[in-house]
């Protein structure tokens, strides 16, 4: 597409241009250059000259049993955070547009948690579930459960599986409502007619035509349990126990900052820049040709 | 919607199925919040002797002004205006280059201007958490650690606000561009008096995203801000846990994730209608 009225001048659009490309290149492309180059380095313990390893730091990476559980434990957190949270959200707005009067109301009740920043749900979360003083752990221990999830790994999976989810309802909601209200009434009736239940309408109509809001959120959704529940990780369980809760995202930050290794550190930032390029891709190709034509 | 009426909503005790339904999963959203709430109305007395009750207490007033007058490592007054500071500055930043930019790809030829659509295009696909370590030394190198600017360029360095101007502007009449020519209007008046106007709900619209973008951002501002003088109010909520065994002085941090949600969720709520069309425009 291209615009067949244009301004004449060369200098003027250049000028235009100039404070995001400083910004970008600075901020962005420099940074970006400096974690693959970086990644191919390690630096010697004194951090006074660096020596070149080619893949070396990959090959380290990949033979690293902790790195490469931390890519399962990211597998498994992505795929439930995605899950619950799109189950929770789509069932929220199957009801809400079963609704003639009132969707509004609900609709913006429903869309709080979207504001409510990772790190803060964290803290949420963390509180009700705090060994010591929280109230939902507390009524478990009457029923007998001892929750821990400072030293249980499934536990504190759980946890921040169940908050990153919550801070994501929302937004999930407001696309599969949007999805469902986009679908013609007239097929749902005729098919209520011909005396389809409401469950048969659901699976045979209404789920394969929310088939492309459902597949953008699932790939949506896997980027966000990816990249910004960092706040949610950090806050409640800090990776741990035993790096259970290791997020490839916390494992970059946590190596690279508290662990001090550039070289791998980078060699990680490197994985997870393929990754988001191959789910961008993914995202692209498949909105372009909707999913259910 | 509300004329909508079909054969297939339901009525009668389908109608209540429904509206339970609904409220059942309002619980679930606002139970945490609501907890949070109480927990900072009454005294930590209250809460270290489990369980703590669940409707609030009359500490209010105590919990809040200790939060945002004294906090734990720095007033939380403080810490709101840093983040407001960085989230304006993320938000009107981002919007002000990218308007730019979007006008003088859509309305000029210059030598460049394919390779420049592509390395912005590319800026589509990484996070800032994806190169923190690098980025942090681009930062430190400029000297602004625990500074405004530190908080806020990195993170408009990305070109979503771009495209989106990009396709907004691609929609504008070409008759305008045409009629502002032959009226001898520069093109910087032709930006300034016409476009910009039309603009105005792309604008707000996009200002909600950016502002809660901002916001709630947390690990780049944990990374830079060493001085508790420069946190952010999100940042700063785990920086009031205490390192060791002790209690965290949990009345006063709940009220700080109170304190943390009340701007975005006002902004969200108020602005509903602009936040959900700047939502489905940004991602789509």
């Amino acid at each position: 597409m291209e615009k067949r009225v244009t301004f004449k001048g060369i200098w003027l659009p250049l000028l235009l241009v100039l404070p995001q490309i400083a910004i970008t290149a600075v901020f962005f492309f420099y940074p970006a250059g400096q974690a693959i180059w970086q990644s191919l380095f390690i630096p010697d313990p004194f951090g006074l000259s660096m020596q070149y390893v080619g893949l070396g730091n990959f090959e380290f990476l990949f033979s690293d049993p902790f790195y490469r559980a931390s890519f399962l434990t990211t597998a498994i957190f992505s795929i439930l955070v995605t899950v619950v949270s799109m189950g929770i959200a789509l069932y929220l707005a199957v009801l809400a547009d079963r609704l003639i009067k009132g969707s509004g109301v609900y609709r913006t009740l429903l869309i709080w948690p979207y504001a409510v920043a990772p790190a803060v749900a964290g803290v949420l979360w963390l509180f009700m579930f705090n060994t010591r003083v929280g109230v939902v752990t507390w009524y478990l221990g009457l029923l007998g459960y001892d929750w821990n999830h400072v030293l249980n790994g499934e536990e504190a999976m759980g946890l921040v599986v169940v908050a990153s989810a919550w801070g994501r309802i929302s937004y999930n909601f407001l696309f599969f409502l949007a999805g469902l209200q986009a679908i013609p009434k007239s097929v749902i009736e005729a098919a209520a007619i011909d005396g389809a239940h409401f469950w048969t309408r659901f699976r045979t109509i209404v789920f394969p035509l929310l088939s492309p809001t459902t597949f953008f959120l699932l790939v949506v959704n896997i980027v966000y349990a990816f990249f910004e529940t960092f706040g949610v990780i950090h806050t409640i369980t800090s990776g741990g126990p035993q790096q259970s809760t290791t997020i490839l995202v916390y494992k970059v930050y946590s190596d690279g900052f508290v662990g001090q290794d550039l070289g791998s550190s980078a060699a990680q930032s490197v994985v997870l820049l393929v990754i988001v390029g191959l789910l961008t891709i993914v995202q692209f190709k498949f909105i372009e040709r909707r999913v259910h034509y | 919607m509300a004329e909508r009426t079909g054969m297939v909503e339901k009525r009668g005790a389908g109608l209540w199925l429904t509206h339970l339904g609904l409220i059942i999963g309002l619980l679930f959203i606002f139970f945490p919040i609501w907890l949070a709430f109480v927990a900072s109305t009454v005294d930590q007395q209250e809460i270290v002797r489990p369980p703590m009750p669940l409707w609030p207490g009359d500490k209010l007033w105590e919990n809040y002004s200790e939060a945002l007058l004294s906090g734990v490592n720095a007033p939380v007054a403080w810490m709101m205006l840093n983040s407001l500071v960085m989230a304006m500055g993320i938000a009107i930043g981002k919007i002000i280059i990218s308007l730019l930019s979007a006008f003088a790809i859509v309305y000029f030829r210059f030598p460049g201007r394919k390779t420049f659509f592509w390395l912005i295009f590319l800026t589509l696909m990484l996070p800032v958490e994806v190169r923190i370590v690098p980025t942090y030394e681009v930062v430190a190198g400029f000297g602004m650690l625990n500074s405004y600017s530190g908080l806020i360029f990195p993170l408009i360095a990305s070109a979503t606000a771009t495209f989106l101007f990009r396709q907004f502007f691609m929609t504008v009449p070409d008759e305008l561009a045409e009629a502002a020519r032959v009226d001898g209007a520069k093109p910087m008046r032709f930006f300034w008096d016409i476009l910009l106007p039309m603009s105005r709900t792309n604008i707000a619209a996009l200002f909600v995203i950016l502002f809660i973008y901002g916001w709630n951002q947390y690990l780049w501002p944990l990374l830079i801000t060493t001085d508790p003088s420069m946190n952010t109010i999100v940042m700063g909520i785990k920086q009031m846990f205490p390192s060791g065994d002790d209690i965290a002085d949990w009345p006063v941090i709940m009220a700080t994730s109170i304190l943390a949600m009340i701007p975005p969720v006002i902004v969200v709520i108020s602005m509903q209608r602009l936040f959900i069309r700047g939502l489905v425009d940004s991602e789509k």
